[in-house]
């Protein structure tokens, strides 16, 4: 009889402890959620992409680089210059139009345009790049990356993307 | 004064100080443990030091990505002894780095890291690594250009990463670019989570010291069992142990001192790094580089064979990370003297030699464009000076951006070959080759020269002999 009542109550503490348990994990998860949610935050909203005008068509020099900025889409009020670009704009001589990302595709350092040279040089590592964005020397594992361009009322408009991040298996090619 | 002692009394009944702390304080050292012990407690002490300073800079510094520069330039123009603080913070930074580094060596040399002190390794790895994450977050949160360009640099080695490289990237700035959410989070990790966790580490890698006690600094010929080391230790401490507070302790705490005067010293005398441009993604006219104790990597990044290195990116940290977890698991018994390991401390020298090199030549860059190379001298450069031919092609050595990458006569830069007496190693025509093909590191200028410009700058090449 007595042997009974201390598995009762034994059997009763382990519910109990149970339960505690069970609510702990709850009240961890309950809090996890929307900490984990804050942590992860930039990989649950979608890439904003949007296009924006950087200048008139006609007031580029057909065959010469130069920097165009522009603004991230939908900047937060707290960016302040962070939420500014810079892209290499090339114009053809059909009036065609290349937007290169300033990004070096080895590290990500921002490349110059050597007018002189008719190349774009990286001071990070010695990236260089033909004015194509081909890989001219040093380390770089790939071409430089374009952004979208496109002529819109007269005006060129690029395309605005993420900063390129090359992957394991690119190639020069 | 006897209310104060029956005050100070009842602090002591209530708080438990003479039965807890103090046997700690006093606990036995092994004799001997002289001055290579004095590393790790000065590490801890760069640790307080840059809690304290931290502290105190997080009143001034505003940790938005539009604002951190302008206070910044308050920290350092403006504010009460903010250009000390902010001195003492980023040579208290290297103080660190430095004394976790030799702390490290000196546990490694002496195979401190074998039974029974396993843990005490690996929680040390930990805070390694935990250590280098705040020198890199540290230097990020001086947000000027080079602030921006470094996260964008460490957003392109996680890119490596099989699968997930791009959605780490992207979670490391804060989004797609560079914005508003990029200094915050950094901002985040510098002063809440990595010192959290490092507190925590430092809080079990001085309880192990308790546990398991200081290591006796080792002899030759005596070998580490784990069978019988723990009572044979003990033995020791009873017959020959001294207790840590005072006897080991001076040492400690006299080197640490030293060891901060001389980081406040530094930031007094020669100040904190300065800053450069405002941290404007659009401003591409600058000069990425890390803080002296990332350079040895960033060296790496320019050195390595372009055809393995986004692989090494990748698979060398974490490799390198768990051959160090690994160390005293693989040997954690046997001889633990130098003496008798000499190919541990052929190892280590190695390194240190090799992480030396890397951070020397980082300084130098050789690898990269010299972009603010002046035209070439008349001194500079042989030949009939007269020629009109040989002026036009003085000129174009320099205008083309030859000079970028060759010397001259010492001016110029390192990545191509010195110039000086190519005319000696090569004749007129296999110059043009050169110059029109480019070469395995070279571009080819083929498309970029004129004929005539390429008969001018040839002819010059040719008679620097």
């Amino acid at each position: 009889m007595s042997n009974e009542i201390i598995k009762t109550e034994e059997s009763r503490r382990k519910f109990i402890l149970k339960i505690s348990l069970g609510m702990g994990g709850l009240a961890t998860i309950a809090v996890s959620i929307p900490v984990i949610g804050a942590l992860l935050a930039p990989l649950l909203g979608k890439e904003e992409v949007d296009w924006v005008t950087v200048g008139a068509a006609k007031d580029f020099k057909p065959g010469t680089v130069t920097l165009v900025t522009f603004q991230n889409p939908d900047p937060k009020a707290f960016a302040g210059v962070t939420a500014n670009t810079a892209s290499w704009l090339r114009k053809g001589f059909n009036n065609d139009f290349i937007a290169f990302a300033v990004n070096c595709s080895h590290l990500g350092c921002p490349v110059r345009w050597e007018e002189n040279a008719n190349l774009f040089m990286c001071p990070c590592h010695g990236g260089v790049y033909y004015h194509d964005g081909t890989v001219a020397s040093g380390p770089p594992p790939r071409p430089l990356s374009e952004y979208r361009v496109r002529i819109y009322k007269g005006n060129v408009q690029i395309q605005t993307g993420p900063i390129p991040i090359t992957n394991l298996t690119a190639t020069r090619k | 004064m006897n209310q104060l002692k029956k005050i100070g009394n009842w602090l002591d009944d209530r708080c438990g100080y003479t039965e807890n702390i103090l046997p700690l304080i006093k606990h036995l050292a092994p004799p001997r443990a002289k001055w290579t012990y004095v590393f790790g407690s000065a590490t801890l002490f760069c640790l307080i030091l840059q809690v304290v300073t931290g502290v105190a800079l997080s009143l001034l510094y505003q940790p938005s990505s539009s604002l951190a520069f302008q206070s910044l330039n308050f920290i350092t123009n403006e504010a009460a002894f903010g250009k000390v603080l902010r001195g003492i913070h980023f040579y208290g930074a290297s103080g660190m780095v430095l004394m976790v580094g030799i702390h490290m060596i000196r546990v490694y040399i002496y195979a401190a890291y074998k039974f029974p002190r396993e843990m005490s390794w690996v929680s040390g790895v930990i805070l390694l690594l935990l250590t280098i994450g705040m020198g890199f977050t540290g230097q990020l949160l001086r947000w000027d250009s080079n602030g921006v360009w470094s996260s964008v640099v460490a957003a392109e080695q996680m890119g490596r990463m099989p699968f997930i490289g791009k959605y780490v990237a992207r979670l490391l700035l804060g989004g797609d670019t560079i914005g508003g959410h990029t200094l915050s989070r950094f901002y985040s990790y510098h002063v809440f989570v990595l010192p959290a966790m490092i507190f925590v580490f430092v809080g079990l890698h001085l309880y192990l010291v308790f546990r398991n006690g200081i290591s006796e600094p080792p002899k030759a010929g005596r070998q580490v069992d784990p069978k019988t080391y723990r009572a044979w230790y003990q033995n020791m401490l009873k017959e020959k142990g001294v207790p840590f507070w005072p006897d080991a302790a001076w040492r400690d705490t006299l080197f640490g001192a030293l060891v901060i005067i001389a980081i406040v010293a530094l930031a007094i005398l020669i100040g904190p790094p300065a800053l450069n441009a405002p941290p404007n993604p659009a401003f591409i006219h600058t000069t990425p580089a890390p803080d002296w104790y990332m350079i040895p990597f960033f060296s790496l990044f320019a050195l390595m064979p372009p055809a393995i290195e986004s692989w090494v990116i990748f698979l060398a940290p974490p490799l390198i990370v768990l051959l160090m977890l690994a160390l005293p698991f693989l040997s954690n018994k046997g001889e633990r003297s130098p003496v008798k390991r000499p190919w541990a401390v052929f190892g280590v020298i190695c390194v240190v030699i090799f992480m030396t090199c890397l951070l020397v030549i980082g300084y130098k860059a050789p690898w990269s464009p010299v972009f603010e190379a002046k035209p070439l001298p008349l001194s500079a450069i042989r030949g009939n000076t007269a020629d009109s031919l040989m002026q036009k092609g003085t000129h174009l050595f320099y205008m083309k951006g030859c000079e970028y990458c060759h010397q001259i006569n010492g001016y110029g830069g390192f990545k191509g070959p010195n110039l000086t007496y190519i005319g000696n190693r090569l004749d007129l025509s296999l110059i043009k080759i050169r110059i029109v093909n480019g070469g395995p590191d070279m571009p080819s200028f083929g498309g970029t020269l004129s004929k005539d410009e390429l008969d001018a700058l040839a002819e010059f090449l040719s008679q620097q002999k």
